[in-house]
């Protein structure tokens, strides 16, 4: 978004901004790991760890650039995992230290995924 | 022109050989690179299992509950409306108690029905993020969630509606709704001439979500 | 500052809604607007979880119905109950409002009511 033209305008604040292009209308099938996402945010926003206003919050902390770079579920698991780090569920060192472990275990999502069983 | 997918595209038409643990079929992305996010998902989730948070059966029967949410749904209660001129008044009252009169648990969700007539045609949209009545009509489809509609709908409706292959006549009034708090929206779509004596199944059956969306109308 | 106003843009219609909020908070004070009531959305420059869009700031619309009581999402988003809870109305805006074109189509959106000031008078 034009911060210049526009001081104050959060980029995810885009009802009526410029745009110029039709809208796609492809779809993609939700992937598991997608719906594992979708689940975990309705479990702990249902638990009361966080709350979606807590969800869209930390997406929106992501930046502007985060829209292109980022597909919907990879910002979703990024703030999900920030709300759960601010909500004290586990620490940075935690989730620092179980990424690399997973990163070890193999090369695709489905060995990556293998050693602790399929939820 | 874009059409659409008003049955459930559910894992089961990715199907690989064999079965995972918990007898779901694996998926495409198994076999693709783990990504950084992935790899933040697993982690996120085996560390809310080891603490006792979320486990593992929760996580698939949550997954599962999702799944079951589908258009078809949304339809049932277009086509109850349509033909109970009470329930009708319901939906318009109180969407969500609409739903659950009909017989669909629908959680917290705070649902609104807006009904299209001869004057006014309805369209929904979240500009801030991507709200969406999920709990009745399942997952959005990746349009709902683009740039493209979310910036330009509110400013220039009836050319996304065009662009969706809906052209409506000047005399009737494009109404945007932007989901910006805890309301959702449900189009409720005018009946089409032709379905007389119509049961509610088959009712149900000409009303996809791009209908419930309002980037649609139904068709016999 | 210009002399002369601009030709009022008349908020559009609405059709009263028939029943109440489905969302009341017994302890709240009732709302400051009713259906039907003009109103104009407040600007503001804070940063922080808005839930009112940028297009909307300063605009004069007509309250088409309360819908309940909720909690400020601008507290929740920060971990903060957002309690007591405030009134969230629909306001309706013509597209002339929002954008100067001369179409009826309109838009509604949820607005706080802190984000709404009373309005008689069309935009200075």
């Amino acid at each position: 978004m034009d911060q210049e033209r526009e001081p104050g305008r959060g980029w995810h604040d885009m009802g009526g901004a410029a745009f110029a292009g039709a809208v796609d209308p492809a779809s993609h099938d939700y992937a598991l790991w997608e719906k594992r996402v979708d689940a975990l945010m309705v479990l702990c926003t249902a638990k009361g760890l966080f709350t979606v206003d807590g969800l869209r919050r930390a997406i929106e902390d992501l930046g502007p650039g985060a829209f292109e770079s980022m597909s919907y579920y990879e910002r979703w698991i990024a703030s999900v995992a920030r709300n759960l780090i601010e909500a004290g569920v586990f620490t940075v060192e935690e989730l620092n230290a179980r990424m690399e472990a997973i990163g070890a275990r193999g090369a695709t999502y489905g060995a990556a995924s293998l050693a602790r069983g399929d939820g | 022109m874009p059409h659409d997918h008003d049955h459930d595209h559910d894992h089961d038409e990715h199907r690989h050989e064999g079965m995972s643990a918990s007898g779901h079929p694996y998926r495409a992305d198994q076999d693709a690179p783990l990504t950084h996010w992935q790899r933040m998902e697993i982690a996120v989730r085996e560390l809310l299992a080891e603490k006792g948070v979320a486990t593992p059966a929760e996580i698939a029967a949550q997954i599962g509950r999702m799944d079951a949410r589908s258009p078809a749904l949304g339809a049932r209660v277009v086509a109850r409306a349509w033909t109970d001129p009470a329930f009708r008044a319901l939906l318009l009252a109180d969407g969500s108690a609409a739903c659950r009169a009909e017989g669909i648990e629908v959680d917290a969700l705070k649902l609104v029905a807006v009904e299209n007539d001869a004057q006014a045609h309805n369209v929904i949209v979240c500009t801030l993020c991507s709200c969406y009545p999920r709990t009745l009509l399942g997952l959005p489809p990746d349009w709902y969630k683009s740039r493209a509609y979310r910036t330009r709908l509110v400013r220039e409706p009836r050319r996304v509606l065009a662009e969706f292959g809906l052209t409506l006549p000047d005399a009737v009034t494009v109404r945007v709704h932007d989901s910006t708090a805890d309301m959702r929206y449900l189009v409720v779509p005018r009946r089409p001439e032709g379905t007389e004596g119509w049961g509610a199944a088959r009712l149900a059956s000409i009303v996809t979500r791009d209908c419930m969306i309002g980037v649609a109308v139904p068709h016999i | 500052m210009a002399e002369a106003q601009p030709p009022a843009v008349a908020p559009p219609a609405v059709a009263l809604p028939a029943a109440p909020p489905p969302y009341p908070d017994p302890a709240a004070p009732p709302p400051r607007f009713a259906p039907g009531a003009v109103v104009r959305v407040r600007r503001g420059a804070a940063p922080g979880h808005i839930r009112t869009p940028w297009y909307l700031r300063g605009r004069l619309g007509r309250v088409e119905r309360v819908c309940g009581w909720f909690a400020n999402p601008e507290e929740l988003a920060y971990r903060r109950p957002g309690l007591p809870r405030r009134a969230l109305y629909r306001v309706r805006f013509s597209m002339a409002e929002l954008w100067g074109e001369g179409s009826r189509d309109t838009v509604d959106a949820e607005i706080f009511e802190h984000w709404l000031e009373a309005a008689d008078a069309p935009r200075p």
